[in-house]
């Protein structure tokens, strides 16, 4: 973002201000940081729910004859094992592997897809969606309706049940990673159940001129059961959960391999960067995404130096996680360090001892 | 944004880099300012100095980590410190509970009582306050 551009609002952009948020400037938005606290509200999520505006991130729907074989070849999960009504999680990779953004694809039509992205990457991803549009002299359309879309998340044990109170008589919920489109009250909404807290619970996309009255109508039927939460616990929530942020655990420079994230890689199907993702995965990666938890209550921020006896790694997310109750990060490290490994991450010149743990840091309880 | 204002007692002197100073007999004591808890939101580690040590104004003392950010803790007067409030090791929320009160971080014994005066007062930390954030 350029310096003294003016800052976009998302269609909630009042109600976050009469709440009394503290609005910071995020990717190019204006978006709320916290409301009363970030533990408070990181807590209100694992307790019982939390309303997160999320609109400033992007939608883009591919459509019409070829849209499924451009969504192949762009993304590495499988699209067309994918039934209408899932939802994948993958990469959008280059040929090198690295990574353009990270994204959910919801396979909305026989031949649609609709992606979505991160906000920071909305003009690269379509970009990127382009150029290989034309490399694959595709016929599809590509449609970017980030401005028309509004985003919003309930999450935590509650959020279900908040929900269900709302949808039409008879209305069955999608299950973990599908979506279904509904109505809550009188509001058409695009419903699905996924996240980034490591709770359960949906994200919600609908018209940015329905935004409102869908925060208010959650608001008024859920009472003190839902908590408005910022992007501040949205980052704590994540990073308990060791979901990667792209920017931080990824970027061009890093693949889905070194990430961790093979699981979300078809191989086979073909994709962009397929070749080199699997020589990476044949190989084995020098370096690995890793998660530490330090014996003190420092923060060991990004760009922390990991000290290992393989040699350096460096943090790329750092936080004191509030359920947890214990500082912990993500961080690329020498691969061959096994869990338990005991480690120094340097803090202001001094090094402080961590160990090298399993992701995710928290994992809720299934019910 | 919500019809609140940061406390901001008379009865304190302050920094630029928003520290309080409340004199109570011969000793400074020191703290962070409401606006300087705020903005670095939920409190989660404090690193506190040694009694006994000599601080120039303006050198780094200790610091505060939040969820979200880090800061240097910056000494307002020279002077040694005379006492340092231990406790919050154990309880770093109550610089965001009680930044006046509990939340006290360090005493000390000022080279220069009158350098006290050359603080900000309420009134003009306000105005400081109000410049950054807009209230």
């Amino acid at each position: 973002m350029t310096d003294g551009a003016p800052l976009a609002r998302t269609p909630l952009w009042s109600r976050h201000s009469e709440a009394g948020a503290k609005l910071v400037p995020f990717a190019g938005w204006e978006m709320p940081v916290s409301y009363t606290g970030i533990i408070e509200e990181h807590r209100a999520v694992r307790a019982s729910a939390g309303l997160f505006d999320v609109s400033h991130m992007g939608e883009i729907r591919l459509r019409g004859p070829g849209a499924l074989e451009l969504a192949q070849t762009l993304f590495t999960n499988d699209v067309a094992g994918a039934p209408v009504g899932r939802v994948r999680y993958g990469c959008l990779c280059l040929d090198s592997g690295g990574v353009v953004d990270d994204v959910t694809l919801y396979r909305t039509g026989e031949s649609e897809v609709l992606f979505c992205v991160n906000a920071s990457n909305i003009a690269n991803d379509r970009d990127w969606m382009h150029e290989l549009h034309r490399r694959t002299k595709s016929r599809c359309e590509i449609v970017d309706e980030s401005e028309a879309t509004a985003l919003l998340a309930i999450q935590g044990p509650a959020a279900l049940d908040i929900v269900a109170k709302l949808t039409p008589p008879g209305f069955t919920r999608p299950k973990i990673w599908h979506f279904a489109e509904t109505r809550l009250g009188s509001l058409p909404v695009f419903l699905s159940r996924t996240g980034y807290t490591g709770e359960d619970g949906y994200e919600m996309f609908v018209a940015a001129s329905c935004a409102l009255e869908l925060w208010d109508l959650l608001r008024d039927s859920a009472g003190a059961r839902l908590t408005p939460v910022g992007l501040g616990a949205r980052d704590t929530l994540r990073t308990e959960a060791a979901y990667a942020l792209y920017g931080h655990e990824l970027d061009r420079e890093h693949d889905p391999i070194e990430a961790g994230l093979e699981r979300f890689v078809a191989f086979g199907k073909g994709f962009t960067g397929e070749s080199a993702l699997r020589a990476r995965r044949d190989t084995g990666p020098e370096r690995k995404l890793v998660g530490l938890v330090l014996e003190g209550r420092q923060v060991a921020r990004a760009g922390t130096r990991i000290v290992t006896p393989l040699g350096d790694g460096v943090v790329t997310s750092g936080t004191f996680g509030p359920t947890v109750d214990r500082s912990i990060a993500l961080g690329y490290a020498p691969a061959g360090l096994a869990v338990g490994a005991r480690l120094h991450v340097e803090i202001r010149g001094k090094n402080l001892p961590c160990e090298l743990v399993a992701t995710p840091f928290y994992r809720r309880k299934r019910g | 944004m919500a019809d609140h204002e940061y406390e901001i007692p008379d009865d304190c002197q302050y920094t630029e880099s928003d520290e309080w100073v409340r004199m109570d007999g011969a000793v400074a004591r020191v703290g962070i300012t409401d606006y300087a808890q705020s903005e670095l939101n939920d409190i989660v580690f404090v690193e506190l100095p040694e009694a006994g040590r000599q601080l120039e104004k303006h050198e780094a003392f200790g610091v505060v980590e939040s969820v979200k950010a880090v800061s240097d803790l910056l000494a307002p007067l020279a002077g040694e410190i005379a006492e340092v409030h231990a406790r919050l090791s154990e309880h770093p929320e109550w610089l965001n509970e009680d930044p006046y009160g509990r939340g006290w971080i360090i005493a000390i014994n000022p080279e220069d009582l009158e350098a006290v005066d050359g603080l900000m007062s309420a009134v003009e930390y306000r105005a400081h306050v109000k410049a950054r954030s807009g209230k």
